[in-house]
């Protein structure tokens, strides 16, 4: 492993990446005192930095090329998947998990049940967004859209008409579902990045009309006071009114995952996947594409309002600052992080890009940076996301030498 | 045998992440008066949270060198919100979790908006050195807070009235950034314009933050015939719009808020700077612990203090000396000595009133004249 | 009449500072079918090396002419020096991916682009000299444009009739068409793919990076997002013009300054970027490969 070669191109790779951020690390020139700053130590730092990393990388892409000759081989399913169907595993797991999941709030504090109730609220909105560019394979760059109706719906309808959350839910989600309708239709002759772009215009357009018509909206300072979650009409405290949240959200993560996944397995699912693999070939089946593709935005916004909701009740406050384009594309890594397609993949970006911030706090400034360079890795190694989705195979009992895969 | 062996590491993997997780969640309790700290101290508005903390710690810092506060040190706790509400839930619940007396921030009003909620059902005093927001006292629905810096109400009043009597223009265009802040004070200087009845708003817009250029405000404001522009917003969007205006040689004056009240602005806009006006708080350089607080944090931290230094030093030290006057940690009893007990700071003599604004706290109006803010009497 | 002109000034500078960063965009496009997120950064890094240099050069008291020209020449190099690691790092393992992850790994890079330069320079805005000196000739007609808006109309000019002739009459063009055409056909005719990408993305940054120090020279100031809000405004800008088509690029960038400029002057601020995305929209409803673009028919 340490041959000369790879050393000369260690070094060679530190050289360059210490020259590259000379001017950046090393220098830095403040306009405003007018005074400039040399860091050399820096320098030497990037290179030594860069002359190990580079090793550590070039190691794992190896590994990662070696991996994938072996998975093409051997056929089998990946890791993930394999735990799963294994009995002895996965009923075990799903017990120990469900006890970890209810006594939660009991064991941790406040503040790590508040943090696991947005992460459950990013896995539904996640498994929203899944539908539509996991599922269909539509590039959705402005999801955070219905995101914002959903919240909003709750907001405007409680200081207007005095809704409480368990009337609004229903209500933000059908506003979902009526927008993604509405901006499912202009773009449905568009392709790929085409769509990427409209639905990033849409996106930012929702945000900018809630933060300038002041008179619909409140603006920029938002809508505060917004009631939680009542509990049979009780008033509750603090700490209760999280914990009921948390298990609100639970249950609303579990009802969500049942619902996507037989939406998978039923006509319309296997509809998205097709457009999604071949639009021509899908529409020379005769599927509806245009029914395909609206029910696919419609839905995946359903879920988006229904978390707006909640995220509405949880923070108490909204305001068009928390429905950024960031959002959107936070939403997006969820979904590609953890696995295009495959439920459980979200599930597990949703926790890791939510919970992995916040646990970063002791970090804190090189946080972000720590993130970006998170997802950079992520995808370089493993670019099927986490959880890779596999797609359902059918094996016939009786011929034992073949496996034909759908 | 495979079987035995993945579930043993397993249930070491879930033990070991359930004692980690738990340990992380345990507070360690201490004998302490705990004062948070709560702002955006990282990301872009870093610079407007950094000085807090920095306040925080050079009081604490001689409080606890004289003995702390009821026989007790003060330890402070410091976490991040980056000025977003949802961020700021987490951060006021992580504060209530660990037991922390007081809270100092936080610093953008809708930040603080989302924050006091939780504050207020845990009976936690909140004291916000830069959130302006009048609802925020003045609705009364957060009796908990209190703040060390005038609304913007008061800030807009005073614009329009230097406008009006002062510089006697009728004509006046009104901007702001289309955030939070901005757009408030901008929306209370075009009512008390529309009020007064002297003066016309011929135009009323809101710009982008972080457009490639203004000319076309610019130009719009020129096409309006405004002799003032009053602006609500920050120094950036502040200096590009004095620039545009001043390359297309307009005359205009432009008279703006305390978010451009900052040697930032005459920094990045340079030349162009000259004679602009902008409300801050009141100037209070002659005052001595004023020049005590500024030079204790160039001796600390080797550079000037940043934005809203000395209203952060003055809250912590009416929060701390609130308890001690009060003698107990009990909400109702901070309270009360709050609002009955004079505190000497950099700002002067204060104590706050029923809604929760400090007394004796106010703004004045500026100009920037051969490159530096001087107060306009 | 004289606000109209005014305003279309303001448009074209506008839309030719939209355009030189969209060409890159467009570019890159165009051979690897990637949005890259982080083009945006690029032209925001090659701003911050300018100031870096600019600064160090006055301190030196050089001449004015000369630290524009050193910077701009320093800066290009620098910010195509980042195109080409960005592509070795984050976009050239994942050319077998799923797009979608490649859109990923871009967006881990814009954020750790804007994150770098956050933590080692600062979070102020930092005011930019202006380095572009003024025309004496232009004084009177000055307050209606500047002597800075005039070095960019030019520049956006002649980049754009340099690259179009890079790509129509050079070799490495016909290569780089080839490889936006067909990459898999073009290795086997002996185009080396890999060279011809890194080609793309050095040129593609360089001109973001001309655009940067132009654009902070105008605006006398630069900060760490700069990057991410003209990078949003320049994809927009080629993807309304036809992405993958020069010409397309520039001529949305175009349109799309000019509509913003004259909806700002004409109606209002407030929502200047809600009537450009809509024109967006309403645009590629009508024309949905954009204004210039080509309709790729499927051979199925």
């Amino acid at each position: 492993m340490f041959r000369f070669s790879e050393i000369k191109k260690s070094f060679l790779v530190a050289l360059w990446l210490m020259f590259l951020t000379f001017p950046i690390m090393v220098i830095r020139v403040n306009t405003i005192y007018k005074t400039i700053e040399w860091r050399w130590e820096r320098m030497f730092m990037v290179g030594i930095g860069a002359f190990f990393l580079s090793f550590l990388w070039r190691y794992l892409h190896k590994k990662k090329e070696a991996g994938e000759k072996k998975a093409e081989e051997a056929g089998t399913l990946p890791l993930a998947q394999r735990l799963i169907k294994n009995r002895q595993f996965s009923i075990p797991a799903a017990i120990g998990l469900g006890i970890f999941i209810i006594a939660f709030p009991f064991i941790f504090s406040m503040y790590q049940t508040n943090i696991m109730t947005t992460a459950l609220i990013y896995v539904v909105v996640g498994l929203g967004l899944n539908i539509v560019v996991g599922l269909a394979g539509l590039l959705d760059l402005g999801y955070v859209a219905f995101y914002a109706v959903g919240a909003y719906s709750y907001a405007l309808l409680n200081h207007h008409f005095g809704l409480g959350f368990w009337a609004a839910l229903p209500i933000g989600a059908t506003f979902a579902f009526l927008f993604g309708v509405i901006l499912g239709f202009p773009v449905l002759r568009l392709r790929g990045d085409y769509l990427a772009i409209v639905t990033l215009g849409f996106g930012e357009i929702i945000r900018l009309i809630l933060e300038n018509w002041n008179a619909f909206s409140f603006g920029p300072s938002g809508i505060a006071n917004i009631p939680r979650p009542g509990f049979f009409g009780m008033d509750l405290s603090l700490s209760q009114s999280i914990t009921y949240v948390y298990f609100l959200m639970i249950g609303m993560a579990i009802f969500t995952i049942f619902v996507v996944k037989r939406l998978q397995d039923s006509r319309l699912g296997r509809a998205w996947i097709a457009l999604r693999e071949d639009e021509v070939a899908c529409q020379a089946m005769g599927i509806d594409k245009t029914r395909t593709k609206l029910s696919a935005f419609a839905l995946g916004a359903t879920w988006a309002g229904i978390g707006g909701v909640v995220f509405a009740a949880k923070t108490t406050f909204i305001n068009p600052a928390s429905f950024t384009i960031w959002e959107s594309i936070i939403i997006l890594c969820i979904v590609v992080l953890g696995g295009m397609g495959s439920v459980l993949g979200v599930i597990f970006g949703a926790l890791v890009l939510i919970l992995l911030p916040e646990y970063l706090r002791a970090f804190s400034e090189y946080r972000m940076l720590i993130f970006g360079a998170t997802l950079v890795t992520m995808m370089v190694f493993r670019p099927g996301g986490i959880i890779t989705d596999v797609r359902k195979t059918y094996k016939f009992k009786g011929l034992k030498d073949k496996q034909p895969t759908v | 045998m495979m079987k035995n062996h993945v579930r043993k590491i397993l249930a070491l993997a879930f033990t070991t992440t359930f004692i980690c997780l738990t340990l992380s969640g345990l507070s360690l309790a201490a004998d302490t008066i705990k004062l948070g700290v709560a702002g955006p101290h990282s990301g872009d508005l870093a610079s407007y949270g950094i000085p807090t903390i920095k306040a925080a710690e050079l009081v604490v810092k001689e409080i606890n060198a004289k003995g702390g506060v009821l026989g007790k040190p003060v330890e402070l706790v410091v976490e991040d919100d980056v000025c977003k509400p949802e961020v700021a839930t987490n951060t006021a619940t992580k504060l209530v979790g660990e037991s922390v007396n007081v809270v100092l921030g936080h610093i953008c009003s809708g930040a603080t908006k989302a924050a006091l909620g939780i504050y207020k059902d845990s009976k936690i005093v909140v004291m916000s050195p830069s959130a302006t927001n009048p609802g925020l006292t003045q609705s009364g629905d957060y009796p908990n807070f209190y703040r060390t810096i005038a609304s913007d109400d008061a800030q807009a009043q005073l614009e329009v009235d230097f406008a009006l009597n002062i510089l006697k223009v009728k004509k006046i265009a009104v901007l702001h950034d289309k955030g939070d802040y901005g757009k408030g004070l901008a929306e209370f200087a075009k009512k008390f314009l529309e009020e007064s009845e002297d003066a016309e708003v011929v135009l009323y817009e809101g710009v982008t933050p972080g457009a490639v250029s203004y000319a076309a405000v610019v130009q719009k404001i020129k096409r309006s015939g405004a002799e003032a522009v009053i602006f609500g917003g920050y120094h950036p969007e502040a200096s590009k719009i004095v620039m545009e205006m001043r390359k297309k040689k307009m005359k205009t004056l432009f008279i703006s808020d305390d978010g451009v009240k900052d040697d930032t602005f005459i920094k990045v806009a340079g030349v162009y700077a000259e004679g602009v006006y902008a409300t801050g708080p009141k100037d209070v350089s002659q005052n001595e612990m004023t020049s005590i607080a500024n030079d204790a944090h160039k001796a600390a931290y080797g550079e000037d203090p940043g934005a809203f230094f000395l209203n952060a030093y003055a809250a912590s030290l009416a929060l701390l000396n609130a308890i001690e006057k009060s003698g107990s940690t009990d909400y109702d009893a901070i309270s009360m000595a709050l609002k009955k007990e004079y505190v000497d700071t950099p700002l002067g003599s204060i104590r706050f009133d029923e809604k929760g604004d400090a007394t004796g706290v106010g703004f004045s109006m500026y100009r920037v004249k051969n490159g530096a803010y001087y107060e306009v009497k | 009449m004289d606000y109209f002109i005014e305003l279309f000034l303001g448009g074209l500078t506008r839309g030719s500072i939209y355009a030189l960063i969209a060409l890159g965009y467009t570019m890159v496009y165009g051979i690897i079918q990637l949005i890259n997120f982080a083009h945006g950064e690029i032209y925001m890094l090659g701003a911050f090396t300018a100031l870096i240099v600019a600064g160090i050069l006055t301190m030196l008291g050089w001449n004015q002419v000369a630290i524009l020209v050193i910077a701009s020449i320093v800066a290009v190099v620098y910010s195509a020096a980042y195109g080409f690691t960005i592509e070795k790092i984050a976009y050239k393992p994942l050319r077998q991916a799923p797009r979608l992850s490649a859109l990923i790994s871009a967006i881990g890079m814009s954020m750790f682009l804007q994150y770098y330069v956050l933590l080692a320079q600062t979070s102020n805005f930092l005011p930019f000299p202006n380095l572009i000196p003024d025309f004496k000739f232009l004084e009177p007609i000055e307050h209606i444009v500047r002597s800075s808006e005039i070095v960019i109309y030019a520049t956006t000019a002649i980049v754009m009739v340099l690259l179009t002739g890079l790509i129509k009459f050079t070799k490495i063009g016909k290569a780089m068409r080839a490889t936006a055409q067909d990459r898999d056909m073009a290795m086997l005719v002996g185009v080396d793919v890999n060279k011809v990408i890194s080609m793309t993305f050095i040129v593609g940054s360089a001109t973001a990076a001309l655009g940067g120090v132009l654009i902070a020279s105008h605006t006398g100031q630069i900060n760490y997002y700069i990057g991410f809000i003209a990078g949003i405004k320049a994809f927009v800008a080629a993807v309304l013009g036809g992405i993958g088509s020069m010409p397309g690029a520039v001529l949305g960038s175009l349109v799309l300054g000019m509509s913003e400029s004259f909806f700002t002057g004409y109606i209002s601020s407030d929502y200047e970027d809600v009537f450009a995305f809509l024109f967006l929209v309403f645009t590629l409803i009508f024309r949905p490969s954009g204004i210039l673009g080509r309709t790729d028919t499927d051979k199925v």
